[in-house]
């Protein structure tokens, strides 16, 4: 009988474990393409990494791009979901696969993608390929690259002007590369127009396998703890995990800044108020520009970078009430950036 | 005797038979009831599942739940619940590759490259699973908390040596370890008409498959393992030292937890980055479990699991959520365990009236 329920056990322990994957890899995967009508010349394809959509971030801000481009350029599109346990392979796999079914341009979201675009983009060389976030040297790959530590500097630098405390929180997803990226354009703004200021900085994983992206729960203990600190502005970088962050600062009606996309316009109600800015990461016009840039034919390989010069990164002014007493200071601050009178670190 | 193990496997078949079907038609039904057309659904799969390219990467995902649901599954044979595969095999990959890409094995002749990094990896994956031992056997702490809480010991530690200056370089927004050379690769297997070659490494794959089968049912170690498992204090009388078997099984399975990402670091990746696939030691679980604990079953099941994995892929692209796959997996498993049990309790049964039978034909003889 011991047997039974031990065998009984394992069996619900790994079935909690495939549910959980299933139910975190189902987040909000309706469905992608519509008739929409009329000729469509171009099939749009974008795959995501893990994660996928839904997080209120990173990943939507480049469904966002999508839809316009079903909407204004009124192709068709498609975007696919990554697994957990991905290998190499399989990403190949996805991005071959909508090369053979007759996608182009194609998409990919996340550096996670590199070696993949490298190998489909050789061979399919009439395909165009964009890859977010990653520089892939192949003629028919354009990279898009973001200034995000530009966009970091300056929500910094508000964060700084808000606070009462002279005290603010930084939050990170995964302790990655990228990630330290926003760290550190934030530190420095912050720093910029306020040298005494304390940054608290607190990753939600020290990991790298993705989790700290999807943690709400883990992003409102550790904001509920830098306000403990005395933090009263906590800036996020963390995707789903910042949903928790927004959720712990509001409810302390302290100030939270969100990032990538414009969260004040997707926070509930009653947190709004307390979202000061956004640092946006215009993923959204990235993804629409190259696919417009295909559509007329005049796309070009090679890297763009979207930075506060050509707007494809910069602050939200969305929540007028409480961004207007800075929005002057991070104007002159945005203006020193682009003439490159301040040189934004990217690295802490 | 013979007679009876035989019907024991022919209880098993049809066990994992009725599951398979049962797991089908639930499916079937989800797809249904969901406003999915079934039949289009299961087509697709197969069609693009039997593509070169997809039977490839069937066959080396399946290499490698193969090894991780053996490596679950040499614990399982005397109830050690080793949930800690999945940090044992990712430690291990790390720094067998962070040891295949340094300069001292680099400079080592080929074929030898290959050997200390799969020792290497071996060993690692034995230390981390055999701490989780030793605290069960010293302390007293189960190895279901420990071998999890060493999962994430596991991915801190990863992630702290896994940084410039440390043991990994920066490649744009990547964080990886110095790449394995030619001489330290193995070269895959080709397949016809297919981009991607077969892992050379599912020769080790297939190596231990046959030492855990003939381990387990042809060795003294095998029988104490097993007789441990069915009741610990019987073993203990009948002179089996129990303590010992609980480290070397955690030990072993560590071994050969170990090895389940090497087929891929040497064979397609040939370094260990930020991509690295995670939660394979997870699926390993359930493919023990499908797999009875059996070399053979677990193969099997390895093979299902990657295939649907990988047909998933496709349904994607035509609107149909991926997710049922989840679905089929889970009701494999849980209909599986609660076949097996119904099954088992039917055999018992009949084994019982044909001794009943056999005892009274022989009265009835002898009182005749």
């Amino acid at each position: 009988m011991r047997r039974n329920r031990f065998v009984t056990m394992a069996a619900a322990v790994c079935t909690a474990a495939l549910v959980t994957a299933g139910a975190a890899a189902c987040g909000g995967s309706e469905s992608g393409s519509s008739g929409g009508g009329g000729e469509k010349t171009l099939k749009v394809g974008l795959a995501y990494d893990i994660g996928g959509r839904g997080d209120k971030s990173f990943n939507d801000s480049a469904y966002a791009g999508l839809q316009r481009v079903e909407k204004e350029l009124n192709l068709e599109i498609k975007d696919l979901e990554a697994k957990d346990g991905e290998t190499n392979a399989d990403k190949v796999q996805r991005l071959d696969l909508l090369a053979k079914s007759g996608y182009n341009p194609i998409i990919a979201v996340g550096f996670v993608y590199t070696e993949a675009v490298t190998e489909v983009s050789k061979r399919h060389p009439d395909v165009k390929f964009g890859i977010v976030d990653s520089l892939v040297e192949s003629p028919n790959v354009s990279s898009l690259l973001f200034a995000e530590h530009e966009a970091s500097y300056l929500v910094g630098a508000a964060a700084a002007l808000k606070s009462k405390t002279d005290t603010i929180g930084f939050v990170g997803g995964d302790h990655v590369p990228l990630i330290e990226k926003f760290e550190a354009g934030y530190m420095a703004g912050a720093k910029k127009v306020n040298p005494d200021i304390e940054v608290k900085v607190k990753y939600a994983n020290e990991g790298s396998d993705g989790k700290g992206f999807k943690d709400p729960t883990s992003g409102k203990t550790i904001a509920q703890g830098q306000i403990d600190e005395g933090a009263d502005v906590i800036y996020h970088a963390s995707g789903l995990t910042g949903v928790g962050v927004i959720e712990a600062a509001a409810a302390k009606k302290k100030w939270a800044i969100g990032v990538d996309s414009d969260q004040y316009l997707t926070a509930p109600a009653d947190q709004k108020p307390y979202v000061l800015t956004s640092a946006l990461k215009r993923v959204d016009t990235a993804v629409f520009d190259f696919v417009k840039s295909v559509s007329d034919g005049t796309v070009k390989g090679g890297p763009t970078t979207f930075d506060l010069k050509n707007d494809g990164v910069g602050y939200s002014t969305a929540n007028k009430e409480a961004i207007k007493d800075v929005q002057a200071r991070l104007d002159e601050l945005k203006k020193q950036i682009i003439d490159g009178e301040i040189k934004v670190p990217d690295k802490p | 005797m013979r007679r009876v193990a035989s019907s024991g496997l022919a209880l098993s078949v049809t066990a994992a038979f009725i599951a398979l079907v049962f797991a089908a038609l639930v499916t079937v039904g989800v797809l249904i009831v969901t406003g999915y057309p079934p039949v289009q659904t299961i087509e697709q799969m197969v069609t693009y599942g039997s593509e070169p390219d997809s039977v490839v990467n069937t066959i080396n995902r399946a290499t490698t739940f193969f090894l991780s649901a053996i490596a679950v599954a040499i614990g399982f044979q005397m109830k050690l619940f080793n949930i800690g595969v999945d940090g044992q095999y990712r430690l291990a990959a790390f720094l067998a590759a962070a040891a295949g890409g340094s300069a001292f094995v680099a400079g080592l002749p080929p074929g030898l490259q290959q050997l200390v990094i799969i020792v290497v990896a071996m060993l690692v994956g034995g230390v981390w699973a055999g701490i989780a031992g030793v605290l069960k056997v010293t302390r007293g702490v189960s190895e279901v908390i420990s071998t999890i809480m060493l999962n994430f010991i596991g991915g801190g530690v990863i992630s702290y040596l896994l940084s410039p200056g440390r043991l990994a370089i920066r490649e744009g927004n990547n964080l990886t370890t110095r790449p394995i050379g030619p001489d330290g690769q193995v070269p895959g297997i080709p397949f016809p008409d297919a981009n991607f070659a077969v892992y050379g490494l599912i020769v080790l794959a297939i190596v231990v498959g046959f030492l855990y089968h003939a381990g387990v049912r042809r060795t003294r170690f095998g029988f104490d393992l097993r007789a441990t498992g069915l009741s610990a204090p019987a073993a203990l009388a009948s002179g089996v030292d129990v303590r010992r078997m609980t480290v070397a099984a955690m030990l072993l399975s560590g071994l050969v937890a170990g090895l389940v990402g090497i087929p891929q670091l040497l064979g397609d990746a040939h370094r260990f980055a930020l991509d690295f696939p995670v939660g394979i030691g997870f699926t390993g679980i359930a493919i023990a479990l499908l797999g009875r604990n059996n070399a053979l079953g677990i193969a099997l099941s390895a093979l299902l699991f990657a295939f649907l994995t990988e047909s998933a892929q496709i349904l994607d692209l035509n609107e149909i959520p991926k997710e049922i796959v989840t679905i089929t997996q889970a009701v494999v498993v849980l209909s599986v365990v609660v076949v097996y049990e119904v099954v088992h309790r039917f055999g018992v049964r009949i084994q019982r009236q044909a001794v009943g039978r056999q005892l009274a034909t022989a009265e009835g003889g002898a009182a005749a």
